[in-house]
């Protein structure tokens, strides 16, 4: 693997500097209780310290894999300091929200193609929703479902949507205009209806549109799931272990619930990444 | 003439553009038969395609008539009167191109069974047998144009029209197109509207050319051809054949007057 070598030196150089950084922001607080003990510290010594702290401002990253291996590997997947039931509850949410609002972004969408009116209506309203800051509205969404009884997945589900239907919608408009001039005359000679253009051209050339817009779409989705989780009151998922952690100082918690939402956000992304290859190439559309 | 395929009475067609009125076609008076084979050519601009692309209710003339098969062009399109070869061969990638040529049978809502019967008859007339199953990427482009002449000619229309559908292709390829395009005019019996750039092609394959000069785009010549109707590919070095190709090239000048 001739293109692992790049990638290598770039992590490499990654945790270099990670390091660094840790014995540099650490090193202050362990002198501090070095001199309140009166101790002198060798430098091998405050460098063992700077890595090894209970409560590091900036955790080692030995410190966090540990941190990722005990929350994933070694806690019962039902117990809740366990980061797979958390990965759960989070994953559960997006993947719904996911679905919700790459629905409503695709159906927007084709009603944006093909009626002038929603064209000029529907957009400005989109791109209106996405600049209202989600960590504002988040906790509303909560709030008001939480006193309608609901809590739990759907809320959650519904900032994810919130986020996720904007790529969708607008990777879609482009997908579905796609088709040129001549292709639409084509379909015009033979006196197609509109819906044997949209299913017969528009939908199979917007393809390639999908699923990268899927792939933005999912990724927000996530962000708007763990968004969701932050407000107070919430127990559970990547969201409320990263408030909890930063709550009683647990910095390496922190820090692992970060590193398992992005490999979660990651294996999202490949997964549809894999399902656009196999589509695409299905259809001809890459080779 | 008797059986008046297409008829253009006084057509015209102007498009209102940022730049004022473009004159596409003025006063054009056409009459096509059942069984002609009409090539259009003329400069760059001088409303070929639009002319076609009127005959095929694609644009609406803005004054004068026109008919196709005794109906304005749009009941025409409806009734299947033609079918409309553009110059990109305009395959759908994830479309075999069995699937292709289905298309339009699908389209217009042609049986199951006859659609597969039809499919394999076309591919059989444009020299496809056996490359059903193949993606479009798989062929050579002469072979992706074939296709798409087989896929305009799947739904029985009388009327083929083509808008430069060579054009994009070597010559080589070219003249074995062209040779198969008049064997097919030949076995079908259909009324062929053509558009070209080339001299030889407009000569070699049509029954009349009709030269055309722009601004306002309009016929100024139409030239019958005295060729026989059996037509090898050698016929172009034959004295006949020099001389339409001469009279071709002296109208277009005439047509394009001063600015020539
Ligand atoms: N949709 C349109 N809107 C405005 N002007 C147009 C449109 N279509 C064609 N024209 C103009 O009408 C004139 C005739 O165009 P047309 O495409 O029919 O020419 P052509 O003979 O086919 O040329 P070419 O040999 O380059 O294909 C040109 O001046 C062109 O700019
Ligand atoms: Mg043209």
């Amino acid at each position: 693997m001739k293109n692992a070598i790049p990638i290598l030196t770039v992590l490499l150089a990654l945790v270099v500097i990670w390091y660094l950084a840790a014995i540099g922001m650490n090193s202050a607080w362990v002198r501090d209780q070095a001199a309140r003990a009166g101790t002198e510290l060798t430098t091998t010594e405050l460098v063992k310290q700077t890595l090894t702290l209970e409560r590091p401002v900036l955790p080692a990253p030995h410190q966090v894999a540990a941190g990722l291996w005990d929350g994933v590997a070694g806690q019962k997947i039902t117990s809740k300091r366990s980061l797979v039931w958390h990965g759960w509850v989070t994953l559960s949410a997006t993947l719904t929200g996911f679905a919700i609002g790459s629905l409503a972004g695709i159906l927007l969408a084709v009603g944006i193609v093909h009626s002038r009116t929603m064209d000029q209506s529907v957009m400005p309203w989109a791109v209106a929703s996405q600049t209202v800051p989600i960590l504002a509205i988040a906790p509303m969404v909560i709030v008001v479902f939480a006193s309608a009884g609901i809590t739990g997945l759907l809320p959650k589900a519904i900032i994810a949507a919130w986020l996720s239907f904007f790529p969708v919608l607008v990777g879609m408009v482009k997908g579905l205009r796609t088709p040129d001039a001549m292709q639409l005359d084509q379909m015009k000679s033979w006196s197609a209806s509109g819906g044997q253009v949209f299913w017969r051209l528009r939908l199979p050339s917007s393809m390639p549109y999908l699923f990268a817009s899927l792939k933005v779409g999912i990724a927000a989705a996530l962000v708007g799931t763990i968004v969701g989780e932050l407000p107070a009151g919430a127990s559970a998922g990547l969201g409320a272990r990263l408030l909890s952690g930063s709550y009683y100082g647990q910095t390496v918690q922190i820090w692992a619930a970060l590193f398992a939402a992005a490999a979660l956000a990651a294996v999202l992304v490949v997964a549809i990444g894999r399902i656009e290859g196999v589509t695409l190439r299905r259809m001809g559309l890459v080779r | 003439m008797m059986n008046a395929v297409i008829a253009a009475n006084a057509v015209s067609l102007t498009f209102q553009t940022a730049d004022g009125p473009v004159h596409a076609l003025k006063d054009v008076d056409l009459t096509v038969g059942q069984g002609d084979f009409v090539s259009f050519i003329g400069p760059s601009g001088c409303g070929k395609t639009t002319f076609l692309r009127t005959i095929a209710a694609l644009e609406m003339p803005t004054a004068g008539e026109l008919m196709v098969n005794g109906m304005t062009p749009d009941e025409a399109r409806k009734a299947r009167a033609y079918g409309y070869v553009f110059q990109a061969p305009g395959l759908y990638p994830w479309r075999t191109i069995a699937g292709n040529i289905s298309l339009p049978l699908e389209i217009m809502g042609f049986s199951k069974p006859d659609r597969a019967k039809r499919v394999d008859r076309v591919l059989e007339l444009v020299d496809l047998e056996g490359f059903g199953g193949r993606f479009p990427w798989q062929l050579s482009g002469g072979m992706q144009q074939r296709a798409s002449i087989a896929r305009a000619l799947a739904f029985d229309a009388d009327i083929l029209l083509m808008d430069e559908p060579f054009g994009a292709l070597d010559e080589i390829v070219r003249d074995r197109l062209n040779e198969a395009l008049l064997e097919l005019w030949r076995k079908t019996g259909k009324t062929i509207g053509f558009v070209t750039h080339s001299i030889p092609e407009a000569v070699y394959l049509s029954t009349r050319i009709v030269v055309m000069s722009p601004r306002p785009g309009r016929i100024t010549r139409v030239i019958d051809s005295t060729l026989p109707a059996e037509r090898p590919l050698d016929i172009r070095d034959s004295p006949e054949f020099i001389r339409l190709a001469h009279e071709v090239r002296e109208a277009l000048r005439e047509g394009h007057g001063d600015d020539a």
